[in-house]
């Protein structure tokens, strides 16, 4: 494995050579997710970057065995030395909601509509705790105040619907720490959200974080999150690891070019109003078709002749900082475009 | 909310619906449900029309003079009229037809209530799992939901009365049989829809099984289709038992139903139209009734309706 975070304790999750791919109904088979292999420490953050249709959601919910009917799982998914993927139903119920918890993009969809707040809130309490009805109210009030939800002992008997978005997100947020699981996954959780209300959950999450040192799994294209919250970051295109290695290494020497695109692509505060910002040509394969070199190819602006054919495999590499870190590109690290900017990305 | 917001309700509609909206906090989803349910009058005037159409059927024959199944032949086929005691007339067997019909409102009262709350308990359990668990269960269980349509239900009747007796409990038991099919498709087709929102991943995300997803999650969910088709269970209910009725096999002469009583008087419509005035007039009361109230509920149990 990587080793870029290094710490001395077995790891929390182990995710090995996880694969998922849809049949579709006509006979198809679409692979959403190819080989991805990652840890993840305790209290650390790792953060899944990519664009939309990169992987980076379907390996969220493989984990959790949340996929649909279509989907199959391959791989390995170890959390604290067990397999969450060959698991039975009733010992993976044991562990996702209380050690392993996950919050969704949508606030205003994952709550349930007809129930209040307090209900769904002390369902998960009482589900994975022996406790009383009223213990889990008053817990459940508790974790409302730390996430900084106002008047939480009477807002918490309110419907998700009368809540705004930002408020839901802290709820969500909120049952999703209510057994202090170990390691919290965050499917785009600011995505849904305006960009005021974005950068209050971040800081929630981080000040949670760090009282509780719950380990973050987080996803989401938005590089500023990352570079604010993460230890670790692996960048997915096309189902597949492009590069993985510290936050720091990422932001300060991408060595892909997909990094390095979605880095460029960032306004700068520097920048006049009348620069163009700077997109990646193209559009993102569709994942149903076979991919026989590297999947970035044909929207790389470096890419040589071997790139459309021979898939470069995700390698280890030292760095010229002594780190280790790995990426999965065929061109020499020298190679690549000169004078990108990323020291703004921050 | 107070009483006395309710009370004033009465006097000023908009002054009450803008105060229910002042502290929503701090109630329980109960109180909730019952104050918005409280701001419906066509409702609450429902609940006290259908209150006393059931006081009247299980008190009403106690205090009248006469019994159901009295005949007398000095007052045979009597038009209403006040001044004979006979309210609602007679029968041409000279029977008092305000008594048959409190009688027979019990009999299509407790057949409705019974056969709808087995309808919707069948219909819903059955739909819910079905459309949940998918696949080859969905499958099967809605194979036998097909199976069920193709079997004449008069048939089914005709075979438990001549196996089991006449009884109450069977007729409510046969009608059942066969009502709730329809409603657990439409659970069904409303659960498929269901599963797929984001809520209920969230439910599994937090390790909640699917017995109880279903159950607290999609159940609740399914509350608005479940009561409007409720209310259209409930006259299909006590109209097919007046058919079972009618063809000797639900309850025998010289007990009653309102579903008895329409099919008698609707022969007799032309010389002795009272005779399908009054029960016709108790059923669609109450038919009407239930509608109302079931609206108000939907409305009520809606976190969303203001």
């Amino acid at each position: 494995m990587s080793g870029t975070t290094m710490n001395p304790t077995s790891p929390l999750i182990e995710v090995e050579h996880l694969a998922v791919r849809f049949t579709t109904p006509n006979g198809g088979v679409v692979e959403a997710v190819r080989d991805v292999s990652f840890t993840l420490h305790k209290g650390k953050t790792l953060g899944i970057v990519g664009e939309s249709g990169s992987g980076k959601s379907q390996t969220a919910l493989a984990m959790m065995g949340l996929l649909p009917p279509n989907g199959a799982v391959s791989g390995v998914a170890r959390y604290d030395g067990r397999d969450l993927l060959g698991m039975k139903h009733a010992e993976l119920n044991r562990i996702r909601g209380d050690r392993v918890a996950m919050i969704f993009q949508d606030p205003m969809t994952a709550l349930n509509p007809f129930l209040t707040i307090e209900r769904q809130m002390t369902e998960v309490l009482q589900l994975h705790r022996k406790i009383s009805r009223k213990q889990a109210f008053e817990q459940a009030v508790a974790m409302c105040e730390a996430v900084r939800i106002a008047d939480a002992r009477r807002r918490i008997k309110m419907y998700p619907h009368e809540f705004s978005g930002g408020m839901l997100q802290r709820v969500m947020i909120a049952m999703a720490l209510l057994c202090e699981p170990d390691v919290l996954i965050a499917d785009e959780p600011t995505t849904a959200l305006d960009v005021t209300v974005q950068a209050q959950i971040i800081e929630l999450l981080r000040d949670l974080q760090s009282d509780l040192g719950t380990a973050i799994i987080l996803i989401t294209h938005d590089m500023g999150v990352v570079a604010s919250l993460c230890d670790d970051v692996m960048v997915m295109y096309g189902g597949r690891t492009m590069e993985y290695g510290t936050a720091e290494q990422i932001f300060s020497q991408p060595t892909h070019p997909y990094t390095i695109g979605l880095l460029d692509a960032l306004p700068h505060l520097d920048d006049d109003g009348d620069v163009p910002l700077r997109a990646i040509a193209g559009n993102p394969p569709s994942a149903g078709g076979a991919v026989h070199g590297c999947a970035f190819a044909p929207r790389c602006a470096m890419a040589e002749e071997q790139c459309a054919s021979v898939r470069p495999e995700l390698l280890a590499f030292t760095d010229t900082d002594g780190g280790q870190r790995q990426r999965a590109c065929h061109l020499p690290i020298a190679e690549l475009r000169p004078g990108v900017r990323v020291g703004g990305a921050v | 909310m107070t009483l006395s917001t309710i009370e004033t309700q009465t006097g000023d509609a908009v002054a009450v619906s803008a105060s229910a909206h002042i502290d929503p906090f701090g109630d329980s989803p109960a109180r909730h449900a019952w104050r918005r349910f409280a701001q419906n009058r066509a409702a609450l005037v429902s609940c006290v029309i259908l209150g006393l159409i059931i006081l009247a059927c299980f008190v009403g024959p106690w205090l009248l003079p006469y019994g159901f199944d009295d005949t007398d032949w000095l007052s045979i086929s009597l038009p209403p009229s006040l001044a004979n005691m006979h309210w609602f007339g007679t029968d041409e067997l000279g029977r008092d037809l305000l008594v048959r019909t409190l009688i027979g409102g019990r009999i299509s009262l407790e057949v409705g209530l019974l056969g709808t709350t087995l309808t919707v308990a069948i219909g819903v359990a059955w739909g819910a799992t079905a459309g949940y668990a998918g696949g080859k269960i969905d499958a099967a269980m809605m194979r036998i939901v097909d199976m069920m349509y193709a079997i004449p239900y008069m048939l089914i009747a005709i075979l438990m009365m001549t196996l089991f007796g006449r009884a109450f409990y069977l007729v409510v038991l046969t009608i059942s049989l066969f009502s709730w099919i329809d409603m657990a498709r439409v659970v069904r087709g409303q659960t498929l829809t269901l599963k797929k929102r984001e809520f209920i991943d969230a439910a599994r995300a937090t390790g909640v099984p699917a017995a109880r997803i279903v159950m607290q999650h999609i159940v609740p969910n399914l509350l608005g289709v479940v009561i409007i088709y409720t209310t259209v269970t409930v006259p299909g209910i006590i109209l097919t038992e007046s058919v079972l009725s009618f063809l000797g096999l639900g309850v025998q002469e010289p007990m009653t139903s309102w579903g008895v009583l329409i099919a008698d008087g609707t022969s007799k419509m032309e010389v002795r139209p009272w005779l399908l005035a009054f029960p016709g007039l108790f059923l669609i009361a109450t038919l009407y009734c239930t509608n109302y109230i079931g609206d108000a509920l939907r409305d009520a149990f809606d976190p969303k309706v203001q």
